[in-house]
């Protein structure tokens, strides 16, 4: 092919997203986003440079072999597409669907200085999405090495550590405090953004490689670390998460009617609610549903309700939009399905009727005033500004912090003063001897390609440690 | 795992069960919880651990049927397994080494009292027991727990054994009479407790409650537990569920039980649908 014919790609617009339509999608939990057939994917693929040094892989946390990758969906080599993303990504139809990519990958790619960068993400999931289709991965020939190795919480984080550490030949066991593994992805992030049967066929292919999971087992409660150590494990990775969930300590907090978004979301994707009642957990939704804060947390949180029923669902963010948190693909699509922004609005307090069920929320106004510690402008609230809006259920996605049950009953594993695990080095080694830990639980709420990127190294320095 | 060894039902609407769960049962002490599940579509429930026996590496439990869910683990026999069986759950409760110790169960919250009567006598402590029920048929556990009690008190709503009237009256009739008593432990229906707690509170009587809120995951993620005690917000499941009864907002618990009424009324009715269509005769003992 000549130069020519090579660059002229790279100017058409990047290929569109098949999704299902929005007045139809807010009455069901389907996936949204559709993905690309193997036409969309290529024509996509043939807008990459193929870059010399490609900066978009300086932008993924895994360094997934981002132009390789591409060049062979290009070529229709699509298995090969798909084992070149896996030699340093092990859940790609995962990250393909919720990696924050404008501000990863997608965010260094080149042409994204002039145009619209490759869509890295849509091309990673039709890679792993075609991969399934075919059927199941091959499982690795793997040499037993006799050691074990406990692994505690199911997430991402969890599941990339043992996954790596399993093809190395140890005995691996995953320790998940609720029914089922998963973390987040399966009791926070909604079945039509990451459908449930994905997490499960990863997991499958976890316990192909002979990972052993045992759900219903707190760490803390149930046996401890040490205990662990006792059984004969050689080390322990800590993949707890962030799972505890912040409150704003405003007047009407414990009101019939507010939840926690953990809650909400639990209840929802868990449980299934929204099956209620062939599924037996309940979820109560109002007519009108306000959720505070503006993260991805929160835009799950407002498009469940939509999605169960609730007339109006209002995000409340005391920020302005420019500084949502959230991905940006999620509050396009929040927007698209009626949801309500009020921005720079700040709640002081929720009101409750006569029965103590909420009946409204108090808010300020707020405008942006000087750049904060974060660097974005930091919200001040307007004097004499107070309204209430009249909705029936509160949904506070404000953030959570680590959950302490097993740092305190693990002696000698410090934290630091937002509860995170203190790490020693870059491999996650924790103030404890052969105790590694990554995730949430070290970073404080952040993205599944860190908490897996973590998970890795983790995984790696126990090979070298155990090794001696 | 989780095999339920042994049956008994206690009264048409109480089933005490004997579970294989060697792991909980190593850890557990009196005053925590499990959270059973019981069908993959199923909710998840809070159950008290109301003995245990880490040599044998069971937990005992005692369900106590009101809608749905207990219902379902009612109706499990022995040789069935139940699906989930998480814990020991929240934190165990705070035993003094001085007595005496007046224990009060009411209903279903006897089974709770059990194991906390049966550590305190081993520690040497002196406990008075208060058991109630509505009726003599739906009193439970009396026989363990005069095992494990100097005194035992009993008191039916109807007067069909022991005192005519409530727990509290009993409570009441032993703090006027001058007896010393160094704490009380209450664990039963929110409306109990919170009678206990208004009994005990004018005397200044340390006094222990163990809350039943609405919960999920039991393990501090969710927050659906919340209560407020001492004006703090704590959450049951990590915090709890054992409380200072003086400093619960019990009007604030009571109402958050309720949050679900209508939608459990509806599983209810998918219940009896279900049981008059297929075992033949109804499940149900009377409800509450
Ligand atoms: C609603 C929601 C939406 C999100 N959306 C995105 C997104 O679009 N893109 C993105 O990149 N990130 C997103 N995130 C963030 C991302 O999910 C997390 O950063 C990631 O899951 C962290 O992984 P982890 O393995 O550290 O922990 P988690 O996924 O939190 O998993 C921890 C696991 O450990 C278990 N556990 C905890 N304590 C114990 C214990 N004591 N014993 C046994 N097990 C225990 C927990 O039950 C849980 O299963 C979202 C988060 C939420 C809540
Ligand atoms: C720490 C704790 C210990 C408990 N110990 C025992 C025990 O030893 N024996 C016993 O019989 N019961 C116990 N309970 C109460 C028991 O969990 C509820 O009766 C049960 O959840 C009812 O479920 P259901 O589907 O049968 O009834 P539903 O019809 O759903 O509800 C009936 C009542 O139970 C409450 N309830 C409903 N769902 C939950 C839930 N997930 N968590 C807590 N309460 C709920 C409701 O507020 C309502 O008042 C305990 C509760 C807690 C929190
Ligand atoms: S893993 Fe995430 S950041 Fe890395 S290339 Fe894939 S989508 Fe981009
Ligand atoms: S920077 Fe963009 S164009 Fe260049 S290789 Fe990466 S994805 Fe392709
Ligand atoms: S039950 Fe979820 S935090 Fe207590």
């Amino acid at each position: 092919m000549s130069d020519e014919a090579k660059r002229k790609p790279a100017k058409r617009p990047r290929a569109e997203m098949p999704c299902q339509d929005p007045a139809e999608r807010v009455r069901n939990f389907n996936e949204v986003a559709l993905g690309y057939d193997e036409e969309l994917a290529v024509a996509e693929a043939e807008r990459c440079l193929s870059c010399k040094d490609s900066k978009c892989r300086d932008g993924c946390p895994v360094d997934v072999d981002i132009s390789g990758f591409i060049a062979k969906i290009r070529d229709r080599d699509f298995r090969g597409a798909y084992e070149a993303i896996k030699g340093t990504n092990s859940l790609p139809a995962i990250c393909g669907r919720v990696c924050p990519q404008e501000t990863q990958c997608e965010a260094k790619c080149l042409l994204g200085r002039k145009g619209e960068p490759i869509a890295i993400g849509r091309l990673e999931r039709f890679a792993a999405d075609w991969a399934m289709s075919q059927g199941k991965d091959r499982p690795a020939d793997i040499k037993p090495n006799g050691r074990r190795v406990a692994i505690v919480g199911s997430g991402p984080a969890g599941l990339t550590c043992a996954g790596d550490l399993a093809k190395k030949g140890y005995e691996v066991t995953i320790f998940e405090a609720l029914h089922a593994p998963g973390g987040v992805l399966v009791y926070g992030i909604p079945e039509f953004r990451l459908p449930k049967r994905i997490v499960a066929e990863e997991i499958d292919n976890l316990r192909a490689l002979g990972v052993n999971i045992q759900c219903d087992v707190v760490v803390g409660r149930t046996i401890t670390v040490d205990e662990l150590f006792d059984e004969g494990y050689d080390a322990v990775f800590l993949g707890t998460g962030a799972g505890l969930p912040m409150f704003m300590n405003i007047p009407g907090e414990t009101l019939n009617g507010v939840y926690s978004a953990n809650e909400f979301l639990t209840r929802t994707n868990l449980m299934k609610a929204y099956l209620f009642p062939e599924w037996d957990t309940p979820i109560k939704v109002g007519r009108r549903v306000a959720v505070v804060g503006a993260g991805n947390v929160a835009m799950d949180s407002v498009r469940c309700a939509k999605r169960l029923g609730a007339e109006e669902a209002i995000i409340v963010y005391r920020r302005s939009e420019a500084e949502m948190p959230a991905r940006l693909e999620e509050v396009h699509h929040a927007k698209e399905e009626g949801v309500i922004f009020h921005t720079l609005t700040n709640p002081v307090r929720i009101l409750g009727d006569e029965k103590g069920w909420v009946c409204g929320l108090e808010c300020l106004r707020m405008e942006l005033g000087e750049p904060d510690d974060s660097g974005r402008r930091r919200p001040i609230p307007v004097k004499g500004s107070e309204f209430v809006l009249e909705v029936d259920t509160v949904v506070m996605a404000l953030g959570t912090t680590p959950n302490p049950l097993v740092s305190q009953t693990t002696p000698g594993l410090e934290v630091n003063r937002w509860g995170c695990l203190v790490t020693r080095d870059e491999d996650g080694l924790t103030t404890r001897d052969l105790v590694w830990a990554a995730g949430d639980a070290v970073t404080g709420a952040a993205t599944v390609i860190l908490a897996m990127g973590g998970g890795k190294k983790a995984a790696a320095a126990i090979d070298r440690v155990l090794r001696g | 795992m989780f095999e339920i060894l042994k049956k008994r039902d206690l009264t048409p609407v109480t089933k005490l069960f004997v579970v294989e769960a060697p792991l909980v049962a190593r850890k557990a002490r009196p005053g925590q919880f499990v959270i059973v599940r019981v069908t993959e579509s199923g909710e998840r429930i809070p159950l008290t651990i109301a003995d245990y026996d880490a040599g044998a590496g069971t937990v005992t439990i005692v369900v106590q049927e009101v809608g749905l869910t207990s219902r379902l683990v009612g109706a499990l026999g022995e040789g069935e397994r139940i699906l989930d069986f998480v814990g020991p759950l929240g934190r165990p409760a705070p035993l003094t080494d001085r007595g005496p110790v007046v224990l009060v169960g009411g209903g279903f919250g006897v089974a709770p009292i059990y194991p906390i009567a049966k550590v305190l006598k081993t520690k040497g402590v002196k406990v008075i027991s208060i058991i109630g029920a509505r009726t003599k048929d739906l009193l439970i556990l009396e026989e363990e727990m005069r095992s494990v009690s100097d005194e035992l008190l009993v008191a039916t709503d109807d007067g069909s054994k022991g005192h005519k009237g409530f727990v509290t009256d009993v409570l009441k009739q032993l703090i006027e009479s001058g007896r010393e008593i160094e704490e009380v432990i209450a664990i039963g229906p929110m409306v109990m407790m919170r009678a206990v707690s208004r009994t005990t509170e004018p005397y200044k009587l340390r006094t222990l409650v163990s809350l039943d809120p609405i919960m999920v995951d039991g393990t501090g993620m969710c927050g659906a537990c919340r209560c407020t005690v001492g004006g703090e917000v704590k959450f049951a499941c990590v915090d709890g569920p054992i409380f200072d009864a003086h400093q619960v907002d019990f009007d604030e618990a009571v109402r958050r039980g309720h949050m679900y009424d209508a939608e459990q009324k509806l599983a209810l009715a998918k219940l009896e649908v279900a049981a008059t269509g297929g075992r033949g005769g109804c499940a149900c003992g009377g409800g509450r």
